[in-house]
C-alpha cells in the first residue's frame, strides 16, 4: 500500500513506529470503541443494573403494576425527549419544549371546552400550535443565526406568557372535555398487565422517528448537520432547510406530547410541567446523545427517560427522601456527560 | 467514464479538459488575479504553487466556482462555462477537496461518500417510505474505492473519525474522484499529515492520474510537488510567472521564480 518514497526524510521509520503505537488496542479502548459505535449501549447497561439493584432492594419494584406505573410516569417526558433528541442531534438545544407542549395542550382543551369545537379539530389546532412554535424557533435559528439556547430561552418565556394569557391561569378538567382528548389516559389489559394508550402512543412515536433517523436521507442529513455544519454544506446538504424541518418535526411531536399529557393528568393545566424542559434534556443526555451534536440514538433517549423514572420510583420504594432522588439524577447527568466526553476521545 | 475511455483520451488528444484564459479578479483596489491562463490536460497532475498572496487561492476559487472572475473565460472540455456557485462546477465534473476536509466524522465511510447524493431503495420502500439503500450504497462505495485504487479503506462501515488523518484524506479524495468526475482539485492535501500519511495521499494522487483523472494540486510543500506533479504552474503577484516541469527546473529554480529572484 505504501511504497517507501525517495523524498521521505530519514524520520519515516519513527513515524511508522508511532503509528503502530497508536493502533495498539487496549481492552479499555476496545470497550470505548464499542460504546462509541452503539450510543444506546451504555444507558441500556445502566438501566439493567438499576432494575436488578432496585429489584433486590424492594420486592415490590419488579411487580407488573409498578413497572406499568413507571412507564406511565415516563410517557410525557419520553415524548418530549424525542423532540429534544432531534434538536440536540443538530448540536442545538430546546429549552422551550415543555412550554410548547403546555401551550398546545391549553389550546386543545380551551377550544374543545370553551369554544365547543369538536375534539379532533381541537387536536389539529393543537398540532398547528406545535408546528407554529417550531417554525418560530427554526426561523430564528436559521435566518438570524442566533444560538438555539438563546432563541429557545426567549421563546420559553414567550410561550409561558402566551399560555397564561390565553388560559387566564385556569385549569380545564378532563371530565369536561370530549372523550377523544383524554383517550390517551385510558388503559387496556394485555393478560394481567394494564397498558396505557399514552405509553403505546409514545412508543409508536419512537418507532417512527427511529425509522426516519436511521433509514432515510433526511435522518442522515440531521446527523451530518449536527456533526459538522460546514462539511455538510460543502457536501451539498441544504443546512438551513434541514434545521428548519427538525424544529417543525419537534413541534409536531410536542403537540402529540400535549395530547398524552392531557390524558395522563386528566386535565390541561397552564402550571404543569415547569421542570419538563430540563427533564427532557436529562433523558437525552443520560441516553447517550452528545450535546455537541451528530452523535446519539433516539432509543437511548427512551432508555434515559426510563432510567430517570426508575431511579425516582426505586429510590422512593427503598424509602429514601425525594431529595435523594434529585441528588441521584444530578449525579447521573454528570456521569453520563463524562462518559460521553471519554467516548468522544476515541482514537483519532 | 471508464478507465479505458480515459486512457484513450489521454493518448489521442491534447485538448485540455479545463482551460482558463486571462482570468481577472480584483477585490476593491487589490488585484487578486491579473490575467491568468491555465491548461489542464487529461491524465496529468498540475501543481499550483506560489507565495502567500500570489493569487493561487483566488485562481482555484475561480476554477471551482467559489469566486466569480471579473473577466476571462473558462472552458470545460472545450465548452465555455460560467460558474456562479461551487455547485455549478460540480455539475461540470469539477470536484474540490477543501483544506479543512469536508467529511462528517461521526458518519461511516460509505455514508460520507454518498453524503448529499444518497440513493433510495427501488419500489414502494424507496418512493413512499423514503428508505435508503444502505447495502447498495456500501457495495457501490467499495466498488468505487477499488476502482480508484484506494486500498487503505477496507471497511466502509467504519466511522470516519476512527480513521487516521491519511485515511480521512483518502475518503475526501475518493468522494471528489468518484461518480464520474472529470477534474479533482486538492487544496493542500498533505498540510496536516505526517510523513507516512502524506506518502499515502501522494500515492493516491498518482493513482488517480494513472487512471486518467487529471488533478490540480495546491501545495506549499516543494518536495511533494516535485514528487507527483507533471507540470508546475507558478503564481507570482497575481500572474502566472512560469509553467515548468520537475525535469526542466530544480526546486531551487522554482523557489527563485516564485520569489522573483529569477526569471523563468
Amino acid at each position: 500500500m505504501t511504497q517507501q518514497q525517495t523524498a521521505g526524510p530519514p524520520s519515516a521509520g519513527h513515524a511508522d513506529l508511532a503509528e503502530e503505537f497508536l493502533d495498539r488496542q487496549t481492552p479499555l479502548s476496545r470497550i470505548r470503541n464499542i460504546l462509541h459505535r452503539y450510543p444506546a449501549l451504555s444507558p441500556a447497561i445502566v438501566l439493567l443494573i438499576a432494575v436488578v439493584v432496585f429489584g433486590i432492594l424492594n420486592e415490590r419494584f419488579l411487580r407488573v403494576e409498578n413497572l406499568s406505573l413507571i412507564t406511565q410516569q415516563v410517557a410525557v417526558v419520553g415524548t418530549l425527549a424525542i423532540a429534544q433528541t432531534l434538536i440536540i442531534l443538530t448540536a442545538g438545544i430546546d429549552l422551550s419544549v415543555g412550554a410548547v407542549m403546555i401551550l398546545s395542550s391549553m389550546v386543545i382543551a380551551q377550544l374543545a371546552v370553551s369554544n365547543g369545537i369538536p375534539g379532533p379539530l381541537a387536536l389539529i389546532a393543537g398540532l398547528a400550535v406545535g408546528l407554529a412554535a417550531g417554525a418560530l424557533n427554526g426561523f430564528l435559528v436559521t435566518r438570524f443565526r442566533l444560538p438555539p439556547f438563546i432563541v429557545t430561552l426567549g421563546t420559553l418565556n414567550i410561550f409561558v406568557a402566551l399560555t397564561l394569557l390565553y388560559s387566564g391561569g385556569s385549569t380545564v378538567r378532563g371530565s369536561a372535555m370530549p372523550p377523544v382528548l383524554t383517550w390517551l389516559g385510558s388503559t387496556f389489559p394485555i393478560g394481567p398487565v394494564r397498558i396505557s394508550t399514552g405509553v403505546v402512543m409514545m412508543i409508536l412515536l419512537y418507532v417512527v422517528v427511529a425509522f426516519i433517523l436511521g433509514k432515510t436521507a433526511w435522518g442522515r442529513h440531521v446527523y451530518a448537520v449536527g456533526d459538522d455544519k460546514e462539511a455538510a454544506r460543502l457536501a451539498g446538504i441544504p443546512v438551513s432547510r434541514v434545521l428548519m424541518s427538525v424544529y417543525l418535526a419537534a413541534g409536531a411531536v410536542l403537540a402529540v406530547g400535549a395530547w398524552i399529557q392531557i390524558g395522563r393528568t386528566n386535565a390541561a393545566s397552564p402550571n404543569a410541567g415547569v421542570d419538563l424542559n430540563l427533564d427532557s434534556i436529562t433523558a437525552v443526555v443520560i441516553g447517550g446523545t452528545s450535546l455537541f451534536g451528530g452523535r446519539g440514538s433516539i432509543w437511548g433517549s427512551l432508555l434515559g427517560a426510563l432510567i430517570v423514572g426508575i431511579f425516582r420510583n426505586g429510590l422512593s420504594l427503598a424509602g429514601l427522601d425525594v431529595l435523594y432522588q434529585t441528588l441521584a439524577v444530578g449525579i447521573l447527568i454528570i456521569v453520563a456527560v463524562s462518559i460521553d466526553q471519554w467516548i468522544r476521545k476515541v482514537k483519532s | 467514464m471508464t478507465t479505458t475511455e480515459f486512457a484513450a483520451s489521454h493518448t489521442n488528444t491534447r485538448e485540455p479538459i479545463l482551460k482558463a484564459r486571462n482570468l481577472v479578479k480584483t477585490f476593491g483596489r487589490v488585484v487578486g488575479l491579473d490575467g491568468v491562463s491555465l491548461d489542464l490536460y487529461p491524465g496529468e497532475v498540475l501543481a499550483v504553487i506560489g507565495d502567500n498572496g500570489a493569487g493561487k487561492s483566488t485562481l482555484i476559487k475561480c476554477l471551482t466556482g467559489a469566486e466569480v472572475p471579473d473577466a476571462g473565460e473558462l472552458y470545460v472540455s472545450g465548452q465555455q462555462v460560467h460558474f456562479k456557485r461551487p455547485q455549478d462546477a460540480r455539475v461540470h465534473g469539477i470536484e474540490t477537496v477543501y483544506q479543512n476536509l469536508a467529511v462528517s466524522p461521526a458518519l461511516d465511510v460509505a455514508s460520507n461518500l454518498f453524503l448529499g447524493r444518497e440513493e433510495r431503495l427501488p419500489g414502494l420502500l424507496g418512493s413512499v417510505f423514503r428508505m435508503l439503500d444502505t447495502k447498495g450504497m456500501r457495495r457501490k462505495a467499495k466498488e468505487e474505492l477499488t476502482r480508484l485504487g484506494i486500498s487503505t479503506l477496507q471497511d466502509v462501515t467504519v466511522p470516519v473519525e476512527n480513521l487516521s488523518g491519511g485515511q480521512r484524506q483518502a475518503v475526501a479524495v475518493a468522494r471528489a474522484a468518484a461518480f464520474g468526475s472529470k477534474v479533482v482539485v486538492l487544496d493542500e492535501p498533505t498540510a496536516a499529515l505526517g510523513v507516512r500519511e502524506s506518502n499515502q495521499v501522494l500515492q493516491l494522487v498518482r493513482d488517480l492520474r494513472d487512471r486518467g483523472l487529471p488533478v490540480i494540486l495546491i501545495s506549499h510543500n516543494m518536495p511533494h510537488v516535485f514528487d507527483v506533479a507533471d507540470r508546475i504552474h507558478i503564481q507570482r503577484l497575481g500572474k502566472c510567472a512560469a509553467t515548468i516541469t520537475p525535469q526542466s527546473h530544480s526546486m531551487t529554480d522554482a523557489v527563485a521564480i516564485m520569489t522573483g529572484a529569477a526569471k523563468a
